[in-house]
């Protein structure tokens, strides 16, 4: 469905992404592990049409989108939840949401969804008219992912939904993103925590200085000698 | 004692007239400077070219012999869509190739467009002041009070008042606000969700050189008089005002407008008017120094 071909993604003259290939199929969870500094978020962001890749192509059910500006890319069924968040802090829950459908026209289908995000967080319920800066860390978490979700995507991309979070919270928004994916939503999941990643993942990815160094089921990943030492401290 | 007051009055509606003035251009500074992050130092000749373009098109309706209010509503409204198309085009012209640029060179562009804009007028009009038809319609039942407001402050009153509820109305709740409050919030985040980063800068740059428009108008009738450098006193103070609200908060445009309007005419009233400008431009200074983020804006922490 989205697929990477050899991508080199530069920030000016410094090298991110280096022939990056990857592939995310129709309906799986797709995560992809890595250090700090891997290009992990890099990749997410030429996926997204914010960097453009300077060799190489992003296919979205084989056609290229690498050359498209972000806004065609959301609109042909690709969201984001980035890194940190990025709630707007000044902005109630129920604009933060609005903003999410911000391409959609289709009054029924948002409200739908706006009570399906509710039912998935039933806490963002609550808070709908508190600005998204008044949040914890978790319920902002809740609130990105909710945020993409009301763009009604083909394909959720989240990058370190775990960060920054308690065990308990880290659970539940994988059990959430599990849940998502099995009502037909394609995930494609960066993460640092790797052993949470893989158990919910079917495939993964190994990123290192900004090449894929290893890919394999999810099952394989995590008994494979060299991912736990490098990402399970085992 | 009732000469007093009265005085007072007058200073103060004098005040308020001059502070919505000031604050219609002040909006226009901080709305591009909360989703670009740039001082558009060319505002004030938009403002003026606001003023130009309703003088122009008064002459040609007054030649038709068109009754005086339709002069002023097709005056006004030629100027706030003409000097929408400057600030558009300037916008197109001077900042857009330099995005992504230091953030010194897009400043240095908008001086250069500002010089750029007063000759072009000067050249294409005259460098003399001209005088402005008296457009705004004598308000009888002011006649008891005209002592403290006359009609044309009575006018810019509302006129301003209207134009700013109606801009905090569509930034509020309009879905293109809603997108220009995200851009100016995280513009990455606005990126991600579709919004289209290009549309809300050219957008904020209509809106902004709209309200410069109306701003230039008002003062123009109420002056009586234009020429091509009106725009740049004027941008400084109306600079000033942004600056002293909190440059990129929409309220804070609004208060540090009629603030520094206010504490002009007071000067001017109890003091002298020689001392005007420096008020103005020491006001700027105490505030850079004690309260950067002026009053209604919020501290940014730096990120490292």
């Amino acid at each position: 469905m989205l697929e990477l071909r050899d991508v080199d993604t530069y920030y000016g003259t410094i090298q991110a992404l280096r022939n990056v290939s990857l592939s995310i199929g129709d309906g799986e969870i797709v995560t992809l592990i890595g250090a700090n500094g891997a290009g992990k978020s890099t990749t997410l962001m030429t996926i997204c049409g914010i960097l453009h890749p300077r060799h190489g192509e992003v296919l979205l059910d084989g056609e290229p989108i690498h050359t498209l500006p972000p806004n065609a890319i959301v609109r042909r069924g690709i969201s984001q939840v980035p890194e940190g968040r990025l709630i707007f802090p000044d902005m109630t829950v129920q604009e933060n949401l609005d903003l999410g459908a911000f391409l959609r026209t289709d009054e029924a289908g948002i409200r739908q969804d706006m009570e399906y995000v509710f039912s998935l967080f039933p806490i963002l319920a609550e808070r709908r008219r508190q600005t998204g800066g008044t949040l914890s860390g978790g319920e902002q978490q809740m609130l990105a992912i909710s945020r993409a979700l009301m763009g009604r995507p083909r394909i959720l991309l989240l990058d370190e939904p775990s960060l920054g979070l308690a065990p308990i919270i880290i659970s539940q928004i994988f059990e959430i993103i599990r849940k998502v994916n099995e009502n037909g939503v394609t995930v494609f999941l960066v993460e640092q925590n790797a052993n949470q990643a893989l158990r919910i993942a079917h495939r993964g990815y190994v990123m290192e200085n900004g090449r894929i160094v290893m890919e394999d089921s999810a099952d394989k990943l995590l008994s494979s000698p060299q991912v736990r030492r490098a990402y399970l401290g085992m | 004692m009732i000469d007093e007051l009265l005085y007072f009055l007058e200073l103060f509606f004098g005040g308020l007239t001059r502070g919505s003035i000031y604050a219609l251009i002040a909006l226009g500074y901080t709305l591009v400077y909360g989703i670009i992050e740039l001082i558009n130092f060319a505002h004030g000749e938009i403002y003026m070219i606001g003023a130009f373009t309703a003088l122009i098109v008064a002459g040609v309706l007054g030649i038709y012999g068109f009754p005086a209010v339709a002069i002023l509503v097709i005056a006004s409204l030629a100027a706030v869509i003409w000097a929408a198309a400057y600030g558009f085009t300037v916008e197109k012209v001077a900042y857009k190739p330099l995005r992504g640029a230091s953030r010194l060179s897009p400043l240095i562009s908008a001086i250069g467009m500002s010089i750029f804009l007063q000759n072009y007028v000067i050249l294409a009009q005259t460098s003399d002041f001209v005088p402005f038809p008296q457009l705004l319609p004598d308000l009888p039942f002011l006649e008891h009070i005209g002592y403290i407001m006359g009609p044309s402050d009575f006018i810019i009153l509302v006129t301003s008042t209207l134009t700013m509820v109606s801009l905090t109305l569509f930034i509020r709740y309009s879905r293109m606000g809603k997108a220009m409050r995200a851009t100016a919030q995280n513009r990455t985040m606005a990126l991600l969700l579709g919004i289209d980063a290009n549309k809300v800068i050219s957008l904020t740059f209509i809106i902004g050189s709209g309200l410069a428009a109306i701003g230039g108008v008002l003062i123009a009738s109420h002056m009586g008089q234009v020429n091509f450098a009106i725009g740049f006193l004027a941008g400084l103070k109306a600079f000033t005002a942004a600056v002293l609200g909190g440059i990129g908060s929409v309220p804070g445009a609004m208060v540090g407008g009629i603030v520094l309007g206010l504490c002009e005419s007071f000067t001017t009233g109890y003091f002298s008017g020689d001392y005007e400008d420096v008020l103005a431009f020491g006001m700027l200074v105490l505030i850079l120094i004690f309260r950067p983020d002026g009053i209604l804006g919020k501290a940014k922490v730096q990120k490292v």
